[in-house]
């Protein structure tokens, strides 16, 4: 009873802290707005405000919660409460992307991009069902953790530490890169410095207090990130319908969009593309049209040529449906028919579920009661972003098709502008080269200057591109029509694309800009952008906490105390975790520092990669007592070839394909593979242990039963930390 | 009642056991549901207007995802009952 009065009265008062602090954070920034609209504070300032503030609010946490204690160090000292550990879940699993490109990706791919929402939201069913409340009773550090004692010896956990350390690498190196173009692009310091700050505040935090620093912590910055994320869209909707809910207004954005796209004839034009390559669908509503491209690949391999100065030789462009032709011969069997889109959000929903810092989070919690309900309260801090982001691509596709799309360039809003001198909206009407040196082209028209299709004769040789009372014409070249437009011709040149008019097709958007343009396309202060800065260094920086924590018990414990050195002290255990933290932190930096696309595209092949290794075989190991390691190794290893096979052929040669579904999904196939080699496996080897069918019982049943636990799992060390 | 009492602790585990997958299999044949069968009669379903949003997005942008969280809380609280069914308490650390 005293215990429990305890728990009360320390649960009250983690309320009182947040709650004085969420108070805080809106008088902040109602204080700020006023400074800057009444006594005119410089945009700078306001910046490096935020920034600071939240950054040494993240230190204060981490100092403050500083701990020697294993337990503390790893598991948080199992004790957060479902509520908190629901919102800590949520900042650690809502990234740098969620919060800035998501939306972005949803303008760009209208319905098909709802299989992110609904993937990343479904896979915490699967989560709550079948995972977290074993998790939790299992009660040790790590995934691999379990995957060792389930499945026996050293191999499964080597296995199963390589994985989590790979995966969790490329993550936490896409959220570094987020923390670098956050900090250049609204504080201005240069990219390098950013990763350098970002960085520096991460270690603060978990390298001090572990996990525990890093729980507490992820509960501010989901306070933060949900506040800055809904706030902007809040006024917008207010602003263009006048209610001031989004989620609830932005069918008034749909209606608009399908109206403005049958009076521009969207539909009619060959489609845009996004920037990594990808049809931006002709319709907003209307579901599957998306095509495959390699165009990512291409780019991919390029970049990495200029910046390493190796020569591999990207594979020849190819997108299908081509969109070079007419309309009617780019159909295919698969186009129009939702199997890529079940795919893919099948591969998010069951990789959600197989993540390992996602997983660890549930050992956090004091009892598989409150692991159970945890995972309830995760879903619905997270469900408050992801309905929300549909709502900002809405309204931004909206406004775009009102105010943007079919008028002059000269004449388009100011935010357009903007973000155009920044690079992330390119209008590619050939009147927009005016006056531009040759050698420096925009990075879409250099290209077809390389493939031939635009050539430039620089008549005055000036070494610029001058279109000064330009007119268009035509003549016929070998059969071929060429566009003739001042000092540019090619068969890029057309009547429309020299116009001066912004057809939808001219017009690119990096994903990014739809949440970071929305608070001046709402008309809002300097400050609003300051918000959601300070909102995706939260979504970064927590995520970023999360995946080194992961990594450093990976090799500290995993490796080093489970396999190297099991008689390690509880000193050198922590001092090494603390070590492996920093020396994490630096791989992930360098890592940040090339900007490479192709990062960014390993996050998102990591949920095919978890949805066909982990999830299978941590689903039978607690679903199916006869399944043995030699099934568990021979189900990971052939799932995730299959995988990395459909992955690569599918990304380099778009014609390698099963029903259009992409390399994103290709987890679709791996899963059943593994799941069947597992089976096979593990029934024509020996059953496991009857140590371990007592670990399964065990785990099965929600009482607390350390005797049985420490027997089987850790010796006397795991019972020490307890 | 006094069935359960008269279980052996594995009997109680197993019977218990068997009850949870029952759960875990409804509840995931409705998450199954919700989440794969509209996508497939989404162009249908959009020619339906619900509070001014076409259908078949509204199931995909915020219908399924209410019933996610929903699933997941019913979840917590039939387990915690089931719990209590077959006297399987769980100590808080």
């Amino acid at each position: 009873m005293a215990v429990n009065e305890a728990i009360k009265l320390r649960n009250n008062r983690l309320a009182q802290y947040y709650g004085m602090f969420t108070i805080g954070l809106i008088v902040f920034s109602l204080i700020m707005g006023v400074l800057e609209l009444g006594a005119g504070m410089p945009k700078a300032w306001i910046g490096w405000t935020f920034l600071m503030l939240t950054m040494g609010l993240y230190a204060f946490i981490g100092i403050m919660s500083r701990t020697k204690i294993l337990d503390e160090y790893y598991v948080a000292g199992r004790n957060v409460p479902a509520v908190f550990n629901g919102m800590a879940t949520g900042a650690d699993w809502m990234s740098a992307a969620s919060f800035i490109s998501m939306a972005g990706t949803l303008y760009a791919l209208g319905y098909d991009g709802l299989a992110y929402i609904m993937g990343w939201t479904g896979g915490y069913v699967l989560l709550a069902l079948l995972f977290a409340p074993y998790i939790r009773k299992f009660g040790q550090y790590t995934i691999p953790d379990f995957v060792g004692t389930r499945y026996g010896g050293r191999w499964p956990r080597l296995v199963a530490a390589i994985c989590a350390i790979i995966v969790s690498l490329t993550y936490v190196t896409a959220q570094v890169v987020g923390v670098g173009i956050i900090m250049s692009r609204f504080i201005g310091v240069p990219y390098e410095w950013g990763v350098v700050i970002g960085l520096s505040g991460v270690l603060v935090c978990s390298f001090l207090g572990g996990m525990k620093a890093v729980t507490w912590t992820q509960v501010a910055q989901y306070i933060i990130l949900i506040i800055a994320y809904v706030i902007p869209v809040t006024f917008l909707s207010l602003k263009l319908t006048g209610f001031p809910i989004p989620q609830l207004s932005y069918g008034q954005a749909l209606a608009n969009i399908t109206r403005l796209e049958s009076e521009l004839k969207i539909s009619a034009q060959a489609p845009a593309r996004d920037g990594s390559g990808r049809i931006i669908q002709s319709g907003y509503v209307p579901a599957y049209n998306e095509g495959l491209s390699n165009a990512a690949a291409v780019s991919a391999i390029n970049q990495i040529n200029t910046y390493f100065g190796v020569n591999i030789t990207p594979p020849p462009a190819k997108s299908i449906p081509d969109t070079s032709k007419p309309a009617d011969v780019i159909q295919t069997d698969w186009r129009g028919t939702p199997w890529n889109f079940l795919a893919l959000t099948f591969c998010l929903m069951v990789g959600t579920a197989g993540l390992p810092h996602i997983l660890i989070r549930f050992y956090t919690v004091p009892s598989v009661r409150e692991s159970r309900l945890s995972v309830g309260w995760a879903l619905f801090f997270i469900f408050l972003l992801y309905f929300t982001a549909p709502a900002y691509a809405a309204f931004a596709r909206w406004e775009i098709l009102q105010n943007v799309v079919g008028k002059e360039i000269s004449s388009l809003p100011e935010w357009t502008q903007n973000w155009s001198r920044l690079g992330l909206i390119t209008q590619r009407d050939y009147t927009t080269l005016e006056g531009k040196p040759i050698d420096k082209l925009p990075s879409w028209a250099a290209p077809q200057v390389k493939s031939g299709a635009l050539v430039i004769t620089d008549a005055n040789g000036n070494g610029k591109i001058d279109l000064a009372g330009a007119t268009f014409s035509e003549k016929e070249v070998d059969g071929k029509k060429i566009g003739v437009f001042g000092e540019l011709s090619g068969t890029v040149i057309t009547k429309t694309s020299t116009d001066g008019i912004l057809q939808f097709g001219e017009l690119n958007i990096d994903p990014d800009t739809i949440v970071l343009a929305t608070p001046e396309i709402a008309g809002l202060p300097y400050t609003v952008a300051a918000l959601i800065a300070a909102g995706g260094m939260a979504a970064a920086l927590s995520t970023a906490d999360g995946l080194l924590v992961v990594i450093s018990s990976a090799i500290a414990h995993d490796f080093y105390y489970r396999i190297v050195n099991p008689k390690a002290s509880m000193n050198t255990r922590i001092w090494l975790g603390k070590t492996m933290l920093v020396v994490a932190a630096v791989i992930a930096a360098l890592l940040a520092l090339p900007r490479l696309a192709l990062i960014a595209q390993m996050v998102a092949w990591a949920f095919s990669m978890a949805a066909s290794s982990f999830f299978p075989v941590i689903l039978l190991g607690i679903f199916w007592k006869r399944c043995n390691g030699p099934g568990a190794i021979a189900g990971m290893i052939g799932g995730l070839s299959v995988t990395l096979f459909y992955m690569y052929n599918n990304y380099i040669d778009p014609s390698f394909n099963v029903l259009g579904i992409t390399h994103l999904a290709a987890g679709i196939f791996g899963m059943p593979v593994n799941f069947l080699l597992c089976y096979i496996v593990s029934k024509l080897t020996a059953a496991p242990s009857q140590e371990v069918q007592d670990l399964v019982d065990h785990l099965r049943s929600p009482e607390l039963d350390d005797e049985l636990m420490t027997s089987i799992a850790g010796g006397k060390q795991a019972a020490g930390a307890h | 009642m006094s069935d359960i009492e008269r279980m052996s602790r594995q009997e109680r585990i197993n019977a218990y056991w068997k009850e949870n997958n029952r759960l875990i299999a409804i509840l995931l044949i409705i998450w199954f549901s919700v989440a794969y069968i509209p996508p497939l009669f989404v162009n249908q379903l959009n020619q339906i207007s619900f509070f001014g949003f076409p259908l078949g997005y509204y199931f995909g942008s915020q219908l399924s995802l209410v019933v996610f969280v929903i699933l997941i809380f019913y979840y917590a609280y039939a387990m915690n009952k089931l719990d209590a069914k077959y006297h399987l308490k769980d100590r808080d650390k």
